[in-house]
């Protein structure tokens, strides 16, 4: 039996994104549901990044919708589609390394619906990493490589999105903060963020997410309930390196 | 000595004006890796919205303010004329500003994702036709600019060869321009759109992840560098005092060599690249070589390209993986 699901918040339908001749996505289609953690997982190139960028509004697919709260953001410019309530933090941390900490949030909260939540969303940032609080008018340049991670998550939320999309978030990390970042996650979630979470580290990711997507060079290659995933021999073998 | 000072005066009156023209060159570059040939025309036509505005509207103007700040004969007559030279300036800067929208949003935009060297190719292009359509427009014989400041009495220390002569025109553009780059500096560095800006010359893609309309910012980027260029148009109007459709082509490069030599994309380098330039020039023409004046731009770009391309005050991003 599966449980009650919330509604759809983000549908894909048949998505294919094309690099000049290259494809980098073969009909995608999957759905995210209202309060989940879902999380794709898969190889290098396998086009996680790529969904992601295709979301945001960074590519636009050749063919195929991708419905956010019940409308096709296809071809919605990507500024837009924040202030819609969908944040990507993106792959390789994107933090503006030329500004301060203080205000890398600040412009997080550029497209956020309610200015009055501003100062409780920065210091709810500040909350959860007490770090930035600390450092808020150093440059972003000068943090750690988990700082600036850390600040790619507070920087997001500063949105104050309804999805949140985290581009491979424990890239280069030591496993203790990527303990305490999944963690966070967790919390984020908790709190009413819907996730949605690439990640290679496909073992911790499928622990946390509710839902799991593999991905094999552009295609779908398998998806269902995280906790089945984790159970498959198929999955194990190829991808929790058992 | 009082000779030394007066170099340092007209260099600092003159690398005022480089460096209102040399922020548009860095902010533009900053922004879009863009050299903006179009730039010193946009000054030229700065210059022109103020004579054409002086021309028809000067006196109008200039009795307006003396009706309203009557205040004694003399002191009106000063302050009105400074008055007027602030309020064409404004025209000038509201008029450029507009020039630079147009010319993103025409020319530059539509070729946002072409390569680097199609834009530069329809920058010289912009370039051109102001240069042209400004000589069929306006004429192509240089034209006297009103002199609004020729009642005021220059103020002279010393005498003989110690003779120290500051021009109150000097001193209005250098105020001027130091006032126009500390509210651009506020506007940078403290405000959002400033934020936005910044965010947007470090990457586009990632500005737009956070919701901020990077065309917009840009186009206001151009704006902004534009109206600059317009107040420095004004003021070297009134400075040499004849202007014409060609006449921003030389300063025009000037300014951008200051802007590498400071370090392009950086605001503080272009001040500080301009003043260089300015004194520089003004030492040069001083000290016995006047005609070598103009290539003076061209060795230090050329030394600078050589010695730390990056420029003065250049930044190298490290990014951090
Ligand atoms: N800008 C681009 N131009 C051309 N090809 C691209 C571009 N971006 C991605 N690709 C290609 O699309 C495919 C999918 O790439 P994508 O970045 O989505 O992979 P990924 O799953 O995120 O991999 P990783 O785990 O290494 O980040 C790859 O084959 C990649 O080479
Ligand atoms: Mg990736």
């Amino acid at each position: 039996m599966t449980p009650v699901k919330n509604e759809i918040v983000l549908s894909l339908k048949d998505v294919s994104v094309f690099y000049g001749i290259i494809q980098g996505l073969h009909n995608v289609s999957f759905d995210v549901h209202k309060g989940d953690i879902v999380t794709l997982v898969g190889a290098n190139g396998a086009g996680k990044s790529t969904t992601l960028r295709a979301i945001s509004g960074l590519v636009k697919p050749k063919t195929g919708q991708i419905n956010f709260k019940g409308q096709n953001i296809v071809g919605v410019p990507a500024h837009e589609i924040v202030s819609r309530g969908l944040c990507q933090a993106p792959e390789g941390r994107g933090i503006f390394l030329n500004l301060s900490v203080a205000e890398n949030m600040d412009l997080g909260a550029w497209a956020a619906p309610d200015k009055e939540a501003y100062q409780a969303n920065m210091d709810q940032g500040f909350q959860l990493f007490p770090r930035l609080k600390e450092r808020r008018n150093q440059l972003a340049g000068t943090l750690s490589g988990g700082e600036q991670q850390m600040l790619a998550i507070a920087r997001a939320l500063m949105s104050q999105p309804e999805v949140l999309l985290l581009d491979e978030p424990s890239l280069g990390l030591a496993p203790q903060i990527i303990e305490k970042i999944f963690e966070i996650i967790m919390d984020i979630n908790k709190s009413g963020v819907t996730i949605l979470l690439v990640e290679q580290n496909a073992l911790q990711a499928l622990q946390i997410a509710h839902h799991g997507i593999v991905f094999e060079t552009g295609v779908i290659k398998t998806q269902g309930i995280a906790a089945d995933l984790l159970r498959s021999d198929e999955i194990r073998k190829a991808y929790l390196g058992d | 000595m009082a000779e030394f000072f007066q170099y340092v005066i007209n260099g600092l009156s003159q690398g005022g004006t480089y460096a209102l023209v040399a922020l548009g060159y860095t902010m533009v570059f900053g922004i879009l890796q863009l050299i903006n040939f179009a730039h010193g025309e946009v000054y030229m036509l700065g210059a022109f919205t103020g004579l054409y505005t002086l021309r028809f509207f000067g006196a109008r103007i200039v009795e307006f303010y003396s009706f309203v700040l009557h205040v004694g004969a003399d002191q009106t007559s000063t302050a009105a004329a400074v008055m007027t030279a602030i309020t064409v300036i404004l025209i000038s800067m509201v008029t450029c500003a507009l020039v630079g929208y147009f010319v993103e949003r025409l020319a530059y935009r539509p070729l946002r994702t072409s390569p680097r060297i199609n834009l530069l190719i329809t920058a010289v292009g912009v370039s051109l036709f102001f240069q042209y359509s400004g000589q069929l427009i306006f004429g192509s014989s240089p034209q006297p600019y009103p002199d609004l400041f020729e009642n005021l009495e220059s103020w002279t220390f010393g005498a003989d060869e110690n003779l120290l002569v500051i021009n109150p025109l000097q001193v209005f553009v250098f105020a001027t321009a130091i006032t126009l780059m500390l509210i651009l500096r506020h506007v940078i560095f403290h405000t959002r759109l400033g934020r936005a800006m910044r965010a947007v010359s470090f990457n586009h893609e990632l500005a737009s992840l956070m919701g901020i309309p990077t065309n917009r910012i840009i186009t206001a980027t151009f704006m902004i560098g534009s109206s600059l260029a317009g107040a420095a148009g004004v003021m070297v109007g009134m400075t040499y005092p004849k202007v014409e459709p060609l006449m921003g082509s030389l300063p025009g490069l000037k300014a951008f060599c200051a802007a590498v030599l400071g370090g392009i994309g950086n605001v503080t380098g272009a001040v500080l690249g301009s003043f260089i330039l300015g004194l520089a020039e003004a030492f040069l023409s001083g000290y016995g070589a006047p005609t070598y004046k103009d290539a003076l731009a061209f060795a230090i770009l050329i030394l600078i390209l050589l010695v730390k391309p990056s420029g003065l005050l250049g930044v190298h991003r490290t990014e951090k993986v």
